[in-house]
């Protein structure tokens, strides 16, 4: 009798992983074709960072690995997919690096929680993880873009019937532990219900553990199309996330650079390309870039 | 420094869900740990296998798993702790936060349960001789004569165990549960820059608690020592 229980949980348990290694991205698009440019001598200054990376031929980029859309690399591809890391391949190419090439390139995983000891420590040369850029975060390090504007939104289960964050003042409401949406969820009312990963908040919003997950509306998008007719994103947006590009304080040298980066791409059509292989899709209008920060400090 | 006191609130509301935690499943474990003892050791060759499997399967599992087992997987099998929704004061103990009792209580009662069986061990035969020879049944001498003195042989242990699981409560903060844990990831995500004043914080907060804990044991060790 024991036994059979037993059984039981392992069955269970191995359902349960199974499940959650099942997950596919938004598309099976493999992002833009990127190449490495060209770096003429005197491009860069002597003994700057973006030098000293071009003349390596390697950089280490940090970026998310579970954000369908933005940030993500399911068990079976060598390079993570999505908007962040289509931004990254820009900068890693501009430095005259082949950014499909994972000798050159380390796409390292950074969870919301390491980010700044990453930079600080130099293990990652550039953060591009959906990194909302905070004041408090450029205490510590270097931020610019931004080159994406979100929000929060309210992702609930399809046959659900709450409009948005409104509706739901004293339940619990799903995000990951150490992250800024978890705090906005909490200052419009809602209990906050930390998780580990947002795959997990999508589950218990899946099995009805929370009623609802809140998050970047990029993410949750990402989210509903992995789980189609099962999820949906309800509501307006609640709060402004700028996303941008993390460098260390270091090498302030940086910002400028990547500003440059970010507006040719701008200029060229590279970031309308790289919005549209990610996270736009039937029905989603491409928005204009967002206008980009001074490097005045 | 001035993070924390500024969210005061927040971190009292965290460590209330900590110490919550930590009580209900510590009780709980308590009761049943010591049930599974006197399985164990009981007469009834069914039970006492029974107890010995369980305790072999999930003294030999992590902790993790198990929590994940009553928090993820427990709810597509039909698994849930629905029907719980009490408020205290801010305080919510709802679905989630039963789950992740549910499962510190199943983990913890194992090693309880083995703590108290060497309790037992140490109970001499003698005890349990004379308490049969007064015509005592089972249930009587375990509960008259031997779980008293076997208590006493094993608070050392039984308190590690516990100051185990007020530790491993933070795990709970990976599973919808805002204790002290994620309160402090969140706390350090808003003010980047004390990161190491806010870290430093919660882990002496977390000593102070650890010091009550073992205070209460040392005091009860002290007390009941006279018995042999």
């Amino acid at each position: 009798m024991r036994f059979k229980r037993s059984k039981a949980v392992f069955a269970a348990i191995a359902l349960a992983s199974t499940l959650a290694a099942c997950g596919n991205a938004g598309g099976d698009s493999e992002g833009v074709d990127v190449k490495a440019k060209e770096v003429d001598a005197g491009k860069f200054e002597a003994g700057s960072k973006m030098a000293e990376l071009a003349d390596a031929g390697k950089i280490t980029v940090g970026v998310k690995y579970d954000q369908p859309g933005l940030g993500f690399k399911d068990a079976s591809s060598d390079i993570p997919t999505g908007f962040d890391v289509e931004i990254a391949k820009l900068l890693v190419a501009d430095l005259g690096i082949d950014p499909t090439d994972t000798g050159a390139v380390t796409y390292e995983e950074t969870i919301s929680d390491n980010r700044e000891p990453y930079l600080q420590k130099g293990r990652v040369d550039l953060v591009l993880a959906s990194y909302s850029i905070t004041d408090d975060r450029r205490k510590v390090v270097g931020q610019t873009g931004p080159y994406f504007l979100t929000g929060q939104q309210v992702l609930v289960a399809a046959d659900s019937d709450i409009k948005g964050i409104e509706d739901l003042k004293g339940e619990e409401v799903c995000s990951v532990t150490g992250s800024t949406s978890l705090e906005n969820v909490e200052a419009a009312g809602a209990v906050g219900a930390p998780a580990d990963t947002y795959s997990q908040c999508a589950e218990d919003v899946l099995n009805g553990s929370v009623k609802a997950m809140s998050t970047d509306g990029s993410i949750l998008l990402g989210l509903a199309a992995q789980n189609d007719g099962e999820l949906k994103v309800v509501g307006d947006e609640f709060s402004e996330e700028r996303i941008g590009v993390g460098y260390s304080l270091d090498s302030p040298e940086m910002c400028g650079w990547i500003n440059g980066v970010l507006q040719e791409a701008y200029d060229n059509g590279d970031w309308a390309k790289a919005f549209e292989a990610t996270l736009g899709g039937d029905g989603v209008e491409t928005p204009e870039p967002p206008a980009l920060d001074d490097c005045a400090a | 420094m001035n993070a924390v006191l500024d969210n005061l609130e927040l971190v009292l509301r965290a460590f209330s869900y900590t110490v919550l935690l930590f009580l209900i499943s510590g009780v709980l474990s308590l009761v049943f740990g010591t049930l599974l003892a006197a399985f164990r050791v009981g007469p009834i060759a069914v039970l006492s296998r029974a107890a010995a499997v369980y305790v072999t399967a999930i003294r030999n599992t992590p902790l993790l798993i198990i929590l994940i087992f009553f928090r993820i997987a427990g709810p597509k099998v039909g698994i849930n702790f629905n029907f719980i929704d009490i408020k205290i004061g801010d305080l919510t103990l709802n679905n989630l936060f039963a789950a992740c009792v549910v499962g510190l209580t199943v983990y913890t009662s194992t090693f309880v349960c083995e703590a108290i069986r060497s309790g037992i061990n140490a109970v001499p035969l003698g005890q349990a001789e004379a308490a049969r020879a007064i015509g005592l049944p089972f249930s009587g001498a375990m509960r008259e004569v031997i779980l008293p003195q076997a208590f006493r042989a094993s608070v050392p242990p039984v308190a590690s165990v516990q100051i185990a699981l007020l530790k491993n409560t933070t795990v709970a903060g990976a599973l919808g549960v805002f204790e002290a844990f994620a309160r402090m990831k969140s706390l350090i995500n808003d003010d980047v820059a004390s990161r190491n004043a806010i870290f430093l914080t919660f882990a002496v907060i977390f000593v102070v608690l650890v010091e009550v804990v073992s205070f209460g044991a040392n005091r009860l060790e002290r007390r009941w020592r006279i018995a042999r």
